[in-house]
Order: structure tokens, then C-alpha cells, then sequence
């Protein structure tokens, strides 16, 4: 079972960021259960096979200062993908410094190989901020451009894109599921 | 939070606001946005005028505002718009009913986030025959006014989006890839009720007008 975390404060922001990944699961057959990041307990991360943490929208980032509720990120031994929001939490737990930099829509990004994808690929943005993975020794950058694109922890399957596939990669989400065996 | 619409009209942006209110979220205005260009990039425009008796019907003030229609500087009318809502009705937020438009989308996301503004756009990515089914499901009452992609023609106005129209695009949907919620253009569309009017509207009159494969129905409505 995949746990698929909801890190919108706004109840709206559900279908434009949460949804769409749980529909790509479920039209892939996989099983999910959606938590709300402030809500989730010990049971449910031990019960989950992989974990999904979604993106939310530019404004609602209400879950930075609540980075305490995302600690478990830190000990984990299981497969995490961070979407956005979930990439920032997944670097700022690692130490990583939170960045400005706002883009919004298509952008041709370059990648190592990184969960089926190759080459250049234009991925939709939409974020206010980015962290610094490059300076961050435990993490390697799959993304050639100036701003850290996709992310892997170098010992754990600890997974970061600071892009949404859920506009035009969705097989991303199913490679990283299919990877993790699940 | 309170929350400005971007209304056309049409099935997907009052089916947002639907979702919106469901939430719990107040929507105080809708921003209609009329373009003088029948092609705008940005905004739909058949029955447009109409839109006037379906905000009187949902009983949400309308924002009105005129576009050229030229391409990017439509979105500096659409900016101006926003901006009018924001100091009218106090907005901290937009609501549009994009689903798959990137060039929509991403267009709406800038100018919200330059004036410090929520923005919701809760069909993103929407299954399109999933749409379908919950309009049908919600009682939204839904007819076609305008066809634009072979092979629709001119008899596809005026048809309602009930079970049987999801049944005659699904293999059209198949075969020549139509959209089953128009969302490529190739058909637009005119709510004449849902659960959140206060009356519902019947059409009077119409008038088809057809230039090459690109076929509108302009309505009367009361």
C-alpha cells in the first residue's frame, strides 16, 4: 500500500495536487490511502510500502512551519518520492537551505536517468522556492540546470522533483512505484 | 476565504465553483471576461452575454470586463480584472476551471501570484469522462453551444450532456480523438441549471450561425 500525504492547508488544493496522483494510481492498479501530513501516525508509516508526499500550489506553504510533523522523513527506511513541497521537506530535514526562485509553467529541463526519465524534457513548474541540494553531501542531483530538479538520497530511496509530473509524466509516479516493487 | 471566479459559463467553471462552495469556500464575485475576438486563447465567448442571468441565478455579483482579444495582451485585461475584483470584493483567491490548458493555467498562476493571491483550479487534470459523469451525477443541466472539430457539426448544438452524449463521443473520442469535455475546443458549453442556481433557465430563442466546420449557437435564455 502506498501512503499518499496531503500537504495542502487549503481544503480545495485536494483536487488540483492530490488528486491527480491518486488517480494515476489507481489507474495503474495500485493501492493507496491519502493522510493529511498533519495527521499521520507511527501505524500509518508502518503499514505503508512506499510513501508519496504531493505538491501544493505558490501560497499555501503553511507546512513550513510545521516541520516537526514531517520528522519521520529523517529516520525512514522506506521508499519516499517528495512532489514540490514534499522535496523542500524532504531537504530541509536533511539540513538543506531553502531558496527563492519562482517558475511557473513549461520548462526544458536535462536529466540524468532518474525514474524513466532521459535526456531533456520539458516539466511543468510551479514553485516560489527551491533547495540547495548541490551543497548537500548525502544527496545526488539527477538535473543539469542551475536549480536542482530531481534528487536522490546516495544510501536511501529517498526521492525529490521539484517539478509536477502529474501534468506530463505521469509514468514517473508508476517507475517509481514499479522500482520499489510494489 | 474569500474567493473570486473566473466565469464563462461554461460547464467547467461552474462546476468549480460547485466544488469550491463544497468545501466551504465563500465565493463573492465572478469575473467574466468578454473578448472581442471569437478565437481568444484565453477565454471562452459564445453566450457570454448570457452570463449576466446565470450570476443573478447563483446569486454571486459579476464582474464584467472587455478584452480585444489579442493574444498576451488579453492577459493584461484579465490581470486588470482580477486586480478590480481584489479591490471590489476584497478576493484572496481565484477559482478557474482548467484542466489540462498549461498555457491557461500557467497564464492565471502568474498574475495571481504577482498580486499575492490564492489560486484554485480544481479540475486540474481531471478525468474528462469523469467529469462528465459528475456533472450528470450533480444535476448540472448542460448544452453544447458551439462545435468545432470534425466530425461535429451543427447538429451537436443544443444537445444536453446527459448519458446519451457521453455514449455518442465516447467512439468519437476513440476514433478522431475529440475531447469528451471539449477542452481542445472543440466544443464549448452553456449551464442552464445546476443545484446551485436558484432558478433554473430555459432557452427561448437561437441562432446557429456556421462558417466552415466551425458551427455556434447563440441562446436566448429566461
Amino acid at each position: 500500500m502506498i501512503l499518499v500525504v496531503n500537504v495542502c492547508f487549503e481544503k480545495l488544493h485536494y483536487f488540483e495536487f492530490v488528486k491527480p496522483i491518486e488517480d494515476i494510481l489507481r489507474n495503474g492498479g495500485l493501492e493507496y490511502s491519502t493522510i493529511h501530513y498533519t495527521q499521520i501516525s507511527e501505524k500509518d508509516i508502518s503499514l505503508a510500502d512506499s510513501i508519496i508526499i504531493c505538491g501544493t500550489s505558490l501560497r499555501d506553504d503553511d507546512f513550513f512551519n510545521k516541520t516537526e510533523e514531517f520528522s519521520w522523513i529523517k529516520n525512514i527506511n522506506k521508499p519516499v518520492l517528495g512532489i514540490c513541497a514534499g522535496m523542500h521537506m524532504i531537504g530541509l530535514l536533511f539540513g538543506g537551505e531553502l531558496k527563492r526562485d519562482t517558475e511557473i509553467g513549461f520548462y526544458e529541463e536535462s536529466f540524468r536517468s532518474f525514474l524513466g526519465l532521459e535526456d531533456s524534457e520539458q516539466v511543468y513548474h510551479l514553485h516560489n522556492n527551491y533547495i540547495d541540494f548541490f551543497h548537500m553531501k548525502e544527496f545526488e542531483v539527477f538535473s543539469k540546470g542551475r536549480i536542482p530538479q530531481a534528487v536522490k538520497h546516495r544510501d536511501k530511496e529517498l526521492y525529490g522533483i521539484l517539478f509536477h509530473p502529474e501534468v506530463r509524466q505521469k509514468s514517473l509516479i508508476l517507475n517509481f512505484c514499479s522500482k520499489n516493487n510494489l | 476565504m474569500n474567493l473570486g471566479a473566473l466565469f464563462s459559463g461554461g460547464k467547467d467553471s461552474t462546476f468549480a465553483i460547485y466544488l469550491a462552495k463544497e468545501c466551504g469556500y465563500h465565493v463573492s464575485c465572478l469575473i467574466s471576461i468578454i473578448s472581442k475576438n471569437p478565437y481568444s486563447y484565453m477565454f471562452h465567448t459564445p453566450s457570454i452575454s448570457k452570463v449576466e442571468q446565470q450570476a443573478t441565478a447563483l446569486g454571486i455579483p459579476l464582474l464584467v470586463h472587455e478584452t480585444k482579444g489579442e493574444k498576451e495582451k488579453e492577459l493584461l485585461d484579465l490581470e486588470v480584472a482580477i486586480k478590480r475584483a481584489k479591490a471590489q470584493y476584497g478576493i484572496e483567491g481565484i477559482i478557474t476551471g482548467a484542466i489540462e490548458s498549461t498555457y491557461q493555467a500557467s497564464r492565471i498562476q502568474k498574475i495571481c501570484n504577482a498580486l499575492d493571491i490564492e489560486c484554485f483550479n480544481p479540475l486540474w487534470q481531471k478525468d474528462q469522462f469523469e467529469l462528465l459523469e459528475d456533472l450528470i451525477q450533480n444535476k448540472f443541466e448542460v448544452v453544447i453551444t458551439a462545435a468545432a472539430a470534425y466530425p461535429l457539426d451543427a447538429s451537436w448544438l443544443g444537445k444536453k450532456m446527459d448519458l446519451e452524449f457521453i455514449r455518442q463521443i465516447k467512439p468519437l473520442h476513440e476514433k478522431y480523438k475529440i475531447n469528451p469535455a471539449g477542452e481542445g475546443g472543440e466544443f464549448e458549453t452553456f449551464v442552464l441549471d445546476c443545484p446551485m442556481f436558484k432558478n433554473g433557465l430555459k432557452i427561448l430563442n437561437t441562432r446557429i450561425v456556421s462558417i466552415d466546420n466551425n458551427h455556434r449557437m447563440e441562446v436566448t435564455v429566461g
